[in-house]
């Protein structure tokens, strides 16, 4: 498939890395399977369980969304995937290989402060590569297009701590990119921004995966931002950890921010809020010994 | 310097971009960024205190000055104290010999030598203690045990076991540098923040790439603040080293000039020392600036 580039900044990616990624095996690779997953945390000399038996399948391509109160171990899952957390029980692979820890082919976006603030720009997006071995000549040509890409090539010689936090983020994702990841982690990664540079970059986000046309798990707390930007929602309940809905979201692409007070939109939006509201107050109950 | 900059997170360009960054990022305050690089002020400003400081270094001469003069006794006795302009004459004295040359060479050298190996083996051995729990557990004892011990009291046991005069003394000298900077690297290194050698292993980088370009980058303020201080614990310990010295050095000179009552001499050598420890320490932190760029830039995680 040859995906129609709109824009000409997107020209410059290397197409037929993307290409080559999607018809590895016929179908694209970035395909995450979750089987009887459990994880538990000493807590007090006892144990607590931040997921409990999570079954989840993603497709290749699929942006799905992990949504759920703050301590639902959403935040957990999205580790386990990324290889920094050890499951307690149950199977975690990504294309059928079994996740043993961190590793480039899942790009991990964090929340905030990850960008290394001694290296310039260009060269917190180099690292990736580089560290793949290409060349430094050629990491930094990487870097550069990807750059382009979030839009902030005037700025590949400035240090972190100068540019603004949806700019340091815009950085966080070129750099997840340039190793050319099957599946993108992303751990609330808008969560520390004010609501309109977050629209902006969600918007942002959607273009650049629509070229991209990898697997996204992007893990969230925010219902908005979880029905306009995903395919799926995977609600998750709090203490323990559990899967208890999994919404298909069938609004028509490319979405734009109109979309935000469209009725179907509220009717996604309604759906999760139930959800949501009843899982609190079951973590509230609990909280208070009822 | 002796620290090399390091070429992974030394910019690729020399010259400072050219870009008209918004400076949207909180600038840091001076209570959580060390005090190692000053952040760059309106230059009027900054000569109007550089005014008062000169001043405030007048003033004590004045005050010394008045109370020699005067014969002040109470408590603090200033009669046997020479009076600032003796002591201007005498150094107008010793700047004209070449003796005097000669012991601030000797004092130059052993501090230049004392002080390398201190650099090289202090971050070594704090790199070490930070990262391994095994080095930290057989190093660290020792590390807190010696600390303390003051520089003078390691001289017998320095004559005794060290070949010569001069080994003895770099010796003394070495162990008041080694000490801070070991302590500052070892808490630079174990200040690395969890988030940054995450996004490292996620990229793909192995043990020896998150040493070289998150761990050691990350812990450079701290590395750098322990050769500050380190440099100006080597010149105070140079002195007690330079007691066992029989022939050169600042040190030697102020010693000696006790024992022959010289006492202009005595306030020469002092001020020498301080001096040299002063200028000393600008030069390590002038020659660290580099490697602290990012920071100065409003770079703070």
């Amino acid at each position: 498939m040859n995906a129609v580039v709109s824009d000409n900044r997107l020209a410059i990616l290397d197409h037929s890395r993307l290409r080559s990624r999607a018809s590895a095996k016929g179908e694209g690779r970035g395909h995450v399977s979750v089987r009887g997953l459990s994880i538990e945390f000493d807590h007090n000399g006892g144990k607590r369980a931040a997921v409990q038996n999570a079954e989840l399948d993603i497709r290749p391509g699929e942006f799905v969304c992990l949504l759920g109160p703050s301590g639902c171990g959403k935040s957990t899952l999205l580790n386990a995937i990324a290889g920094f957390v050890q499951p307690t029980r149950g199977t975690l692979s990504v294309d059928a290989q079994p996740v043993a820890g961190p590793g480039p082919d899942r790009g991990m976006v964090f929340q905030q402060h990850s960008l290394f603030p001694w290296k310039t720009v260009r060269e917190n997006v180099a690292f990736g590569p580089l560290m793949a071995g290409v060349g430094r000549q050629e990491a930094t040509s990487v870097a550069r297009t990807f750059l382009s890409l979030v839009g902030l090539a005037a700025f590949e010689d400035a240090y972190p701590g100068t540019l603004s936090g949806g700019m340091q983020q815009r950085v966080g994702i070129a750099r997840a990119l340039a190793n050319y990841p099957s599946v993108l982690l992303m751990d609330e990664p808008f969560g520390a921004l004010d609501a309109q540079t977050r629209i902006m970059m969600q918007e942002n986000l959607l273009e650049i995966w629509r070229e991209f046309r990898n697997t996204v798990v992007f893990v969230t707390h925010d219902i908005d931002e979880a029905v306009f930007l995903s395919d799926r929602i995977v609600v998750m309940s709090a203490s323990p950890g559990r899967i208890i809905a999994d919404i298909r979201v069938e609004l028509p692409r490319p979405r734009e921010q109109t979309l935000l007070t469209s009725a179907e939109f509220m009717d996604y939006k309604r759906q999760c809020l139930d959800l949501i509201r009843q899982e609190t107050l079951r973590a509230f109950q609990q909280q208070n010994g009822g | 310097m002796s620290v090399k900059p390091n070429p992974a997170f030394e910019p690729a360009e020399p010259t400072p971009a050219p870009l008209p960054t918004p400076r949207l990022a909180a600038a840091p305050s001076p209570a959580d960024a060390p005090a190692v690089t000053l952040p760059r002020r309106r230059l009027p400003a900054m000569t109007g205190r550089y005014l008062v400081r000169a001043l405030a270094l007048l003033m004590a001469l004045v005050v010394w000055h008045v109370a020699t003069v005067t014969g002040f006794n109470f408590f603090v006795n200033f009669e046997n104290v020479p009076a600032p302009l003796v002591v201007g004459q005498t150094l107008l004295a010793e700047l004209a010999s070449r003796d005097f040359y000669l012991h601030i060479a000797h004092s130059l050298g052993r501090v230049a030598l004392a002080y390398a190996y201190a650099v090289v083996l202090g971050v070594l051995t704090g790199v070490l203690i930070g990262r391994s729990r095994w080095a930290e557990d057989i190093i660290l004892p020792y590390i807190e045990l010696f600390r303390p011990i003051p520089a003078v009291a390691w001289i017998p046991l320095a004559i005794l076991m060290l070949p010569t005069e001069q080994s003895s003394i770099v010796f003394i000298t070495f162990l008041g540098a080694f000490f801070p900077i070991v302590l500052n690297t070892v808490h630079g290194v174990e200040q690395t923040p969890d988030v940054l050698v995450r996004a490292a292993r996620s990229l793909g980088a192995n043990n020896r790439a998150i040493l070289w370009h998150v761990v050691i980058p990350g812990a450079m303020p701290s590395i750098v603040a322990g050769l500050a201080i380190g440099m100006g614990v080597a010149w105070f310990s140079l002195l007690a080293g330079e007691i066992i010295s029989g022939q050169y050095g600042i040190g030697y000179f102020t010693w000696n000039s006790y024992t022959l009552v010289q006492y202009p001499e005595i306030i020469i050598g002092m001020l020498t020392i301080g001096g040299l420890g002063t200028l000393s320490t600008l030069l390590v932190r002038k020659a660290c600036t580099p490697l602290l760029r990012w920071q100065a830039k409003g770079g703070r995680p």
